[in-house]
């Protein structure tokens, strides 16, 4: 496999990460926050509707595990790759 | 003790705090001063861009905003969050791989092009000099309201503190302080917090509190907050008023906004390897997450906490803590029909009573009457959000003159010790600068957040995201971009802000989208001007091609600061 083509993989793999979570990214936020929010409504949690849960406080704590998922798929993907930036620190 | 007495201890041990960090963590070299080396772990580069991140009007005024909005200050929640989601997918790591020092090094080495580069420093001098006014006023408040010093005054201790270790520390200085604080700011909005969801609803963690049954046994929160909100003829706290486009458009502007501000995106250079800039985009979302699921909790008890304290109430029977509040004005009683009680209703005709949002967060320990020492730890947490912001701000703007404007334009020549000189000199400038502003605040302080907003998303985000993500777009494409998207969403905020203020109603706005969020269609614009331009005008030089593959691959992080530093 050429260097050329191997890079190539490795961003189309990227590429596809990044389009999939952000999809989550919108749902959870734009999505039952906003969009469909009214409609989420109609159910409960305890004491929140669904929609006002993840305008306030859902969409949030989705945004973080989207961003360590993310982190750990790439972390792998660097390592399957060969890419990744073996020299923790930058020697002085 | 006072609570006088107990804010002068918390506020001077966190003082002492961040000036012990200072003096251990000093800047011996440019690349120390602009970007700590690039050395800071992950979660530490996290906790300190969380608190750079949130600022005065994070821990001061966001929740009581969210209070009065109710439903619609979700905007903010999700704003200000969902941009690291953005910045941690399609900016942080590119930019630490490309690895210079600031977010004009890289748009003016990607479109080889110094007028770039010279937008570039322009827009990040505007935006972090209007954000920055607004924090040294925040300081100056903090002062006055606790410490019953002038505002001047209060405004002159926070110059000195941030001069102190910004001009000394630069990054570096900027970065472990800035640990400090997020700590500091952290505990003192959590400790008040807690105590009153225990208070109202008997949990422990106000993020279930805020969605569970009150102590009292009245049923659950929120149902009680919008029966309470309905009958004053205010709108109920869970339903919204705006029109869903504008609170789509505003969201999509503050995320976007978010992810293009140059401060926040110049501390992910700070961090060792690439992966550590994925992960630590992570650990900043986690922290500022604690404050930011807290915030609308916050909101909701202090709401209700509000309106069954004060509505129908006598003025003669109110708690100590309105007449407090009331000298300082953030609280007013207007008794129109003079029967002596305060009628506080949705109904302006009717309305007696006058809010000011902040109060709902500087006085909330005080009306779930808690004890001294935490009305004490509020006044410290708000001036570390506000010292914190500062400073990394200061430091986007000595960076911008004395790297972007001198090194690489006026003075190539320049050698590391002047430059260092010339970058210190310029962070005590414009510690200067800002501390005149926040005695003297312009009235359009407020005005303008809109605008570092609404530019940051119209400008720097577009143009960092093709640079990385398209191997095709050039110089052409992405000045006019930028041209196009700057211009558009500043006329638009200026028409409505200070040309015709009277038309800033959603009768007058395109498509119903106001001021706040018309960044996101300035976004587009600026998408849809530079491909079609990028693509009938030559492609990028061959070198600028390499450079884009070398930034989308990890390995060389670390070395790409020898050339420099």
């Amino acid at each position: 496999m050429s260097d050329r083509s191997k890079r190539y993989r490795y961003w189309r793999r990227n590429l596809l990460y990044v389009e999939l979570l952000l999809v989550v990214w919108f749902l959870v936020s734009f999505g039952c926050g906003i969009l469909f929010a009214d409609r989420l409504d109609a159910f409960t949690v305890g004491g929140f509707r669904l929609g006002f849960w993840f305008a306030q406080q859902g969409s949030i704590y989705v945004f973080v595990v989207i961003i360590f998922v993310y982190a750990f798929l790439m972390n792998r993907l660097d390592r399957a790759f060969d890419v990744d930036d073996r020299r923790g620190r930058r020697s002085r | 003790m006072t609570v006088e007495a107990w804010t002068f201890v918390m506020v001077g041990l966190s003082f002492t705090l961040y000036i012990g960090v200072a003096i251990w963590s000093r800047a011996r070299s440019t690349g120390d001063f602009y970007i700590a080396g690039a050395k800071v772990p992950a979660v530490l580069n996290g906790m300190a861009t969380a608190a750079d991140w949130m600022s005065a009007a994070s821990f001061i005024s966001m929740a009581g905003l969210i209070a009065f909005m109710g439903r619609d200050g979700s905007v903010y929640l999700m704003g200000w969050t969902g941009g690291y989601v953005l910045l941690a997918l399609l900016l942080a790591p590119y930019l630490r791989k490309f690895g210079k020092y600031t977010v004009p090094d890289f748009i003016g080495d990607r479109y080889y092009s110094q007028t770039a580069r010279f937008v570039a420093v322009v827009c990040a001098i505007f935006v972090s000099f209007t954000y920055v006014a607004g924090q040294m006023r925040g300081v100056g408040i903090v002062f006055s309201r606790f410490l019953s010093v002038e505002i001047e005054v209060g405004v002159a201790i926070g110059m000195g503190i941030v001069f102190f270790y910004a001009v000394l520390g630069g990054m570096k200085g900027i970065t472990y302080t800035q640990v400090a604080q997020y700590c500091v700011l952290i505990f003192a909005y959590m400790v008040p917090a807690i105590f009153i969801s225990m208070l109202m609803t008997g949990h422990v963690v106000p993020q279930i509190g805020f969605g569970s049954q009150l102590a009292d046994g009245s049923g659950f929160l929120l149902e009680k907050l919008d029966g309470l909100s309905r009958d004053l003829g205010f709108a109920a706290y869970t339903e919204g008023r705006k029109a869903r486009l504008d609170v789509f458009c505003i969201t999509a502007a503050l995320m976007v906004g978010t992810a293009g501000l140059p401060h926040v995106i110049v501390r992910f250079y700070t961090v060792p390897k690439v992966s550590s800039a994925r992960i630590s985009a992570g650990w900043a979302l986690v922290f500022i997450a604690i404050l930011y699921t807290t915030a609308p909790a916050v909101a909701a008890f202090a709401r209700t906490n509000l309106l069954t304290t004060i509505c129908d109430t006598p003025y003669a029977d109110v708690p100590s803590w309105f007449e407090r509040w009331e000298a300082t004005g953030l609280i007013a009683f207007d008794d129109r029909n003079g029967d002596g009680i305060i009628q506080y209703t949705g109904d302006d005709a009717a309305n007696e009573l006058t809010i000011d949002r902040d109060i709902m967060v500087l006085a909330n320990p005080e009306i779930a009457r808690l004890p001294n020492w935490v009305v004490g730890l509020v006044a410290a947490g708000g001036l570390a959000a506000a010292l914190s912001t500062a400073a990394g701000l200061l430091l986007v703007i000595s960076t911008s003159i004395a790297h972007d404007l001198l090194k690489k334009g006026l003075r190539p020549d320049i050698s590391e010790r002047k430059e260092l000189i010339v970058a210190r000199c310029a962070a005590g400038a414009a510690v200067v600068v800002a501390g005149y502003f926040g005695i003297n605040p312009p009235g359009f302080v407020a005005q303008v957040v809109a605008f570092a907003f609404g530019l940051a998303a119209a400008s720097f985000f577009p143009a960092i995201l093709m640079g990385i993500f398209s191997q095709r777009m050039n110089r052409a494409g992405a000045i006019s971009g930028m041209l196009v998207g700057i211009v558009f969403t500043a006329a638009y905020i200026v028409y409505f802000k200070f040309v015709n203020p009277d038309a800033n109603t959603p009768e007058h706005w395109w498509f119903g989208i106001s001021p706040e969020g018309i960044g996101a269609l300035g976004m587009l614009l600026n998408f849809a001007v530079a491909w079609p331009v990028a693509l009938v005008t030559a492609p990028p030089p061959a070198a600028i091609r390499r450079l884009v593959d070398d930034i989308r691959v990890p390995r060389g992080a670390a070395e790409a600061h020898e050339i420099d530093a």
